[in-house]
């Protein structure tokens, strides 16, 4: 038994060390007029939409900078590029590639995987070459408590996901002549890293507004059913339902509460649009609350695509069968104008100069603003939260951006 | 938990949506163990793919449903399709393992059931899907009881299947050949039956009732390329609990199963949902094992 593992291990060292003399010639970061940005994503396996999605928010926003006079460094046009490879939606798989685009393909200047888990993977080895890395898609929060310093996220953290819809309940409840502290809240998330990031930017606004969580449920990853939790939010009538659990979650919630006919004033859940609630659930997921990166109603606008509204459309026209466009794309091709931003202001190609470039961004663009913490995460951009009214979503919330009023009580 | 326990004792009708909803997934996670049963009975198969050729079933009933066909007239197609689709695999796979060690048959369905896997993605990527029945929501009691129709049309097809099934093993030549074929392939050999066509055969009906159950899960709950393993331990854990070659055990089982598992997540939380059920089997195989000793010392 043990011989045979060992064989094994020494099998797949083997065809690996093949694999890797074999790939061509090593190429460098910068030649001629041509800059070259490295990703490990996933094309295949559980990320491979979404990695997708990701890849094409990239592209555009390469075409477009390439179209538009390039990358101005030293009074020469720059060219991007970037190299991909699929790291089939494993985070050993994405580690090990990063370490290939290090080593052989000499690449210096990265862009993220898509998923917090395949990021996080990838981080400790950016960090130890000391490659910056400007990550779209890695949301966790606790990818900026490990004080890595070469991680740049356009994105707005896990744990502001669903905190608006705490704010935005405390404040309907000051409007009703209620105090903050007597909303009662249903909590149901997966218990996985993504979820409980997300849970605990709630239970902070909980504890901010003194409200209390009448069930907090943890529900485990295989979970297909969550009868017995909606059941118990029938009998005890929160205020409040808060759901996170990723598509499956979201599909199993919406199809759930109909079942249930479970009325609950407001409720509030992650991952709508992926799981297509509207269209599989029609009228009776009207009034959910779902947050979202980013939309392409908000008027953020910035230099390279103009506004929101833009972006979208030239989207739209690039890539064919998109009714909507997700935002994991938009941040995508927010990553890449935070590089070209960094190599204009840096000047240099030094990955040391770059890093002290990125971390000094302060820009305004179609995703919106991107200034980065001392972690790396954007505090610029606000979490958006969007409202399903009518069928369509709307933003609601925060005040600033919103276009329509929230509708409360759901029907 | 002392709370939740009271609730249920403040209103005794929440009870009854646990019970019936309880009723309704062990009907579904019942119908996919009988199959893993009737495999590991007659063919001494684990089939590890079990939960794989699940979602293939809902994926037809979906994959159907897109094109304007009711999903639940997508159940008989899934079934006649992953009937063939059984038999393929037998003659290609199971045929060549049926013989060899444990290891070897738990190797290559788990084999089987990550191609499965892939093949579900690479086709249809990885998204959840549903399929809509679209049928009526009944509500009872003001409410406070709801049961929606597809649960129950599937706890009805879920019965009748099963009362097919059970019949058809009683009555038919092909049944007693099946069971003939458990009790003792070499005798069944001599008697004239044609074993590698009862094994065919039964692996087959095997990936027919998966396929079903899948239709039915497309329908009341979600289904996704990855999601099989859930259904394959469920299997295991029932057929486990009811003890091998005892059918009517693992439809009772089944339905226990879904009821605990609703019972343990109201009272003790989801987190513990499935904790519950697994503790009890343990339970269940200690107190076998404790009863199988004494029933040993005594025949000693």
């Amino acid at each position: 038994m043990t011989t045979r593992i060992k064989f094994l291990r020494a099998l797949t060292f083997g065809v690996a060390t093949a694999g890797l003399l074999a790939t061509g010639p090593v190429n460098a970061k910068v030649e001629g007029d041509t800059i070259t940005l490295g990703s490990a994503i996933s094309f295949t396996g559980k990320y491979s939409t979404n990695g997708i999605h990701a890849k094409r928010g990239y592209n555009l926003a390469v075409k477009r900078i390439n179209e538009t006079g390039g990358v101005k460094v030293g009074g020469k046009a720059y060219k991007l590029k970037i190299i991909y490879y699929d790291d089939e939606s494993t985070p050993l798989r994405t580690a090990q590639l990063a370490e290939r685009l290090i080593k052989q393909d000499g690449i210096k200047f990265f862009l993220g995987p898509y998923s917090s888990a395949t990021t996080k993977a990838i981080a400790p080895i950016t960090e130890k070459y000391k490659i910056p890395m400007v990550e779209a898609e890695g949301a966790s929060r606790s990818l900026f408590t490990q004080g890595y310093k070469y991680i740049f996220a356009v994105l707005s953290t896990s744990e502001q996901y669903l905190a608006s819809s705490i704010a935005l309940a405390a404040e309907i409840a000051k409007k009703n002549g209620k105090k903050p502290s007597s909303v009662r809240v249903a909590l149901a998330f997966e218990n996985d890293p993504f979820s409980l990031d997300v849970r605990a930017g709630v239970m902070d606004d909980l504890k901010k507004y003194g409200m209390k969580a009448v069930i907090d449920d943890k529900l485990p990853r295989d979970l297909s059913d969550m009868a017995a939790t909606l059941t118990k939010v029938k009998a005890l009538k929160p205020d409040l339902l808060v759901i996170s659990g990723h598509s499956k979650g979201a599909a199993t919630a919406a199809r759930q509460i109909k079942e249930m006919k479970i009325k609950v004033p407001m409720i509030a859940m992650t991952h709508c649009e992926s799981a297509k609630v509207i269209k599989n659930f029609g009228a009776s997921t009207n009034g959910f609350l779902c947050p979202t990166q980013w939309a392409e109603t908000l008027s953020y606008s910035g230099k390279l695509f103009g506004s929101a509204a833009d972006w979208n459309k030239l989207f739209k026209a690039t890539y064919d069968g998109y009714k909507n466009v997700p935002y994991q794309s938009a941040q995508a091709s927010a990553a890449v104008m935070v590089w070209k931003d960094a190599f204009e202001r840096a000047q240099s190609f030094d990955t040391e100069k770059v890093r002290q470039a990125l971390s000094e961004t302060n820009m305004k663009t179609f995703y919106g603003d991107i200034k980065f913490s001392k972690a790396g995460n954007n505090i610029a951009k606000p979490m958006v939260l969007r409202q399903i009214q009518n069928g369509k979503l709307n933003v609601v919330a925060p005040s600033k951006w919103a276009s329509h009023p929230v509708e409360w009580p759901r029907k | 938990m002392l709370d939740n326990i009271s609730l249920l004792i403040q209103a005794p009708l929440l009870n009854i949506q646990l019970l019936l909803d309880g009723l309704f997934i062990g009907a579904i996670f019942a119908l996919a163990a009988y199959g893993l049963a009737l495999v590991w009975g007659v063919m001494n198969v684990k089939n590890l793919a079990q939960g794989d050729f699940v979602m293939m079933g809902g994926y037809i009933a979906w994959l159907l449903s897109t094109y304007g066909i009711h999903p639940i007239f997508g159940l008989p197609v899934a079934m006649v399709i992953m009937f063939g689709f059984g038999w393929l695999i037998y003659i290609t796979i199971i045929c060549r393992i049926i013989n060899r060690d444990l290891f070897t048959s738990l190797l290559a369905t788990f084999g089987l059931a990550l191609v499965i896997a892939q093949l579900l993605n690479l086709a249809f990527g990885p998204e959840v899907r549903v399929a809509i029945s679209g049928f009526a929501i009944n509500s009872f009691f003001d409410g406070m009881v709801t049961v929606a129709n597809i649960k129950f049309i599937g706890l009805v097809l879920a019965a009748i299947l099963a009362a097919m099934v059970i019949s058809f093993m009683k009555l038919s030549r092909m049944g007693q050949a099946i069971r003939a074929t458990a009790q003792d392939p070499r005798a069944a050999k001599v008697m004239g039956i044609d074993t590698e066509r009862i094994y065919a055969f039964t692996f087959a009906l095997n990936a027919a009732i998966c396929g079903a159950a899948g239709a039915l899960i497309s329908m009341i709950w979600v289904i996704q390329p990855f999601f099989g393993i859930a259904y394959s331990i469920r299997s295991f854990v029932i057929v486990t609990a009811a003890g091998l070659g005892n059918l009517p055990g693992v439809i009772i089982a089944g339905l226990g199963l879904g009821g605990a598992e609703l019972y343990a997540g109201f009272v003790f939380g989801a987190e513990l949902q499935q904790f519950t059920v697994v503790g009890l089997l343990v339970v269940v195989l200690v107190v076998r094992q404790i009863q199988q000793r004494k029933h040993r010392q005594a025949v000693q």
